[in-house]
């Protein structure tokens, strides 16, 4: 009965079947396909051979890749229903991906750190507030109310990070909180108190440090998630507005012509999605195992 | 135990509050609700009419009273697109979305379960590898793309099965192991670790002492008491994914209730877009009500933490 104990709640249930403890042993792959992407948003001027907003010029609209009858140098990985180059629109793509993983990621640990370390390091009623509110949070559909907020704001990447600052900061609440609970008891923050150091002062110098590592790993599992969300976002036209090249969108306009067999539109993005989200989690996963020695479930 | 459930009660009735406070303040703070209600294209003396129809010329405290009551009553407003209540609306496609979350949530059982018995029975060999690396790109494939790769394959390119709609069973096979993709490996990771928990105790060891063949021990011993809290995410499963199949829905042109929240964006229709957001919030936080209730009724340890 004990798995059920350790079950009770249904945020332990959601941490438990997001966690993985294991694959620790290949940091490799995902450092380079997380590397790669860092390179090519932020070489992707450099990289494109075209403006990934216009048509080639005297270029054909839905061109297969090079490999396939009908297909030529000139764009490696065909063109879209616009003329667009399918290769140049992907690089580009990157760059939106790594903003507003990285941006969104910042933004939702920003706020669950605040208020978890004000909650853990006031207590008291500040602490009941702070954590029924996460509570609450957490019980929330995280997609539907993504989708809601960001029909309402209208797309834009701004609107999105908002978004996502907005809904995925409970569980670094929640974790850091339970962290600075113990850490507010540690003799060097007791000595601290002592001598007089303003609470704003321990907060910043001795209670922030130590909670650093937590914070790192929780924020490497998350960008995956982001990552996702904003594809999702923007392949429902919440997201990221055309014509800017977003894997996500690039998906949603190949949509309408799916059946006509136009494959490289969505193979092509979905591949990069894939790739970006795996190497996000299974670099998380290790982080883990490397910042947090004791396991525990985070 | 009765203090227990209101408190409960009580901390999932702050939620629906948040809930509803929430949409109320990012809806008057993001644009006008009268334009949002109406539609586009309203003339002024529509939106004149609209604000005193739905109270919206009234002080904020009292129009949150009134829109709390509505909901509450099941009241969510007309849609402008279809012209009919969002509520008789969202009990039309209901039947459609649970069809399709059963489906998925039978194929991430079949897929899942028995892959993570495996995986604990066979604790570091190359079996566990396999269904890790499973696991780990079912976590990480985003399901719409898994939907678009499969309409590549097998709807354009071998055409064996139908790319969209509603009808047949052959219509039911993509979107369904689309949605049960991510969940069959939540399913995976949930048994392997609730095997493995239990293959540890004290009564499987006893179980082996006496000399019971390893099947009876897995299948009888073990396995019953490891599917407990796999039961119990699958029931939550269940309504996560009548929640979360927009997208699956919208590429195959399944005609649920993620579909109508993609047409309610697509066409403005904010009535909709509302309306579902706050149903979905409703089930959410009611199920993960009956399951802490289900959970404290069962380990009496929780009653008294």
């Amino acid at each position: 009965m004990a798995s059920i104990g350790a079950l009770a709640r249904p945020a332990a249930l959601r941490q438990r079947m997001g966690s993985a403890r294991w694959l620790t042993d290949v940091p490799l792959l995902p450092t380079l396909i997380l590397g790669g992407l860092v390179f090519t948003a932020l070489l992707a001027n450099v990289l494109a051979p075209y403006d990934p907003t216009l048509p080639i010029a005297g270029g054909r609209v839905f061109q297969p890749p090079f490999w396939m009858e009908g297909g030529s140098t000139n764009a490696l990985l065909g063109t879209d229903f616009q003329g667009r180059d399918v290769l140049s629109r992907l690089i580009y793509g990157a760059r939106v991906s790594l903003l507003v993983g990285v941006t969104g990621t910042a933004v939702a640990g920003g706020i669950g750190l605040l208020l978890g370390v004000i909650a853990g390091y006031l207590g008291g009623w500040v602490d009941q507030a702070v954590m029924r509110l996460t509570d609450a949070w957490l019980a929330l559909p995280f997609l539907m109310f993504a989708i809601f907020l960001a029909a309402l704001l209208g797309a834009g990447v701004l609107n999105i990070v908002i978004v996502f600052g907005f809904v995925y900061w409970t569980r670094y609440a929640r974790v850091i909180r339970g962290e600075v609970l113990s850490l507010r008891e540690r003799e060097f923050v007791r000595l601290a108190q002592v001598a007089g150091v303003s609470t704003p002062r321990i907060i910043l110098r001795h209670i922030l440090p130590n909670v650093l590592n937590t914070w790192m790993v929780l924020a490497s599992l998350t960008v995956g998630v982001v990552i996702v969300t904003e594809a999702s976002l923007s392949f429902l036209g919440v997201g990221v507005p055309p014509p800017t090249p977003a894997w996500g969108l690039m998906l949603s306009e190949a949509r309408s012509t799916l059946m006509a067999g136009y494959w490289w539109l969505t193979v092509f993005p979905g591949v990069c999605i894939s790739g970006v989200v795996l190497a996000a989690n299974l670099f998380g996963d290790w982080l883990r195992i490397r910042l947090d020695p004791q396991r525990r479930d985070l | 135990m009765r203090r227990f459930v209101l408190t409960r009660i009580g901390y999932s009735a702050v939620s629906l509050v948040l809930l509803s406070l929430t949409i109320f303040v990012v809806v008057r703070a993001t644009g006008d609700p009268a334009v949002l209600l109406i539609g586009p294209g309203a003339s002024r003396d529509d939106l004149a009419q609209a604000r005193t129809l739905w109270g919206l010329d009234r002080p904020w405290p009292e129009q949150y009273v009134t829109f709390l009551g509505n909901a509450l009553r099941g009241n969510l407003g007309t849609s402008f697109q279809y012209r009919v209540p969002v509520r008789d609306l969202y009990f039309e496609r209901l039947p459609n979305s649970l069809l399709l979350a059963l489906v998925a949530l039978l194929i991430s059982l079949v897929l899942g379960v028995p892959l993570g018995i495996i995986s604990a029975v066979k604790v570091d060999t190359i079996w566990d590898s396999i269904s890790k690396i499973v696991a780990m790109f079912g976590l990480s494939v985003p399901n719409f793309f898994i939907g678009l790769l499969m309409i590549n394959l097998f709807a354009v390119w071998l055409r064996w099965l139908p790319a969209a709609g509603i009808g047949t069973w052959q219509h039911l096979v993509m979107p369904a192991i689309a949605l049960g993709w991510y969940f069959a490996a939540s399913m995976l990771r949930l048994t392997r670790s609730s095997m493995l928990e239990v293959l540890d105790s004290e009564y499987i060891k006893l179980a082996r002492l006496k000399g019971l063949p390893e099947t009876v021990v897995i299948v009888k011993h073990a396995f019953r008491n490891a599917l407990i809290p796999v039961l119990t995410l699958a029931g939550i499963n269940l309504v996560i994914m009548v929640n979360v199949a927009v997208i699956i829905e919208t590429i195959f042109a399944w005609p649920g209730i993620g579909r109508l929240l993609y047409e309610g964006i697509s066409f403005r229709d904010f009535p909709v877009v509302q309306g579902l957001v706050v149903m979905a919030g409703g089930m959410i936080v009611g199920v993960n009500l009956l399951l802490d209730l289900l959970y404290a009724w069962i380990d009496p340890r929780i009653r008294y933490a």
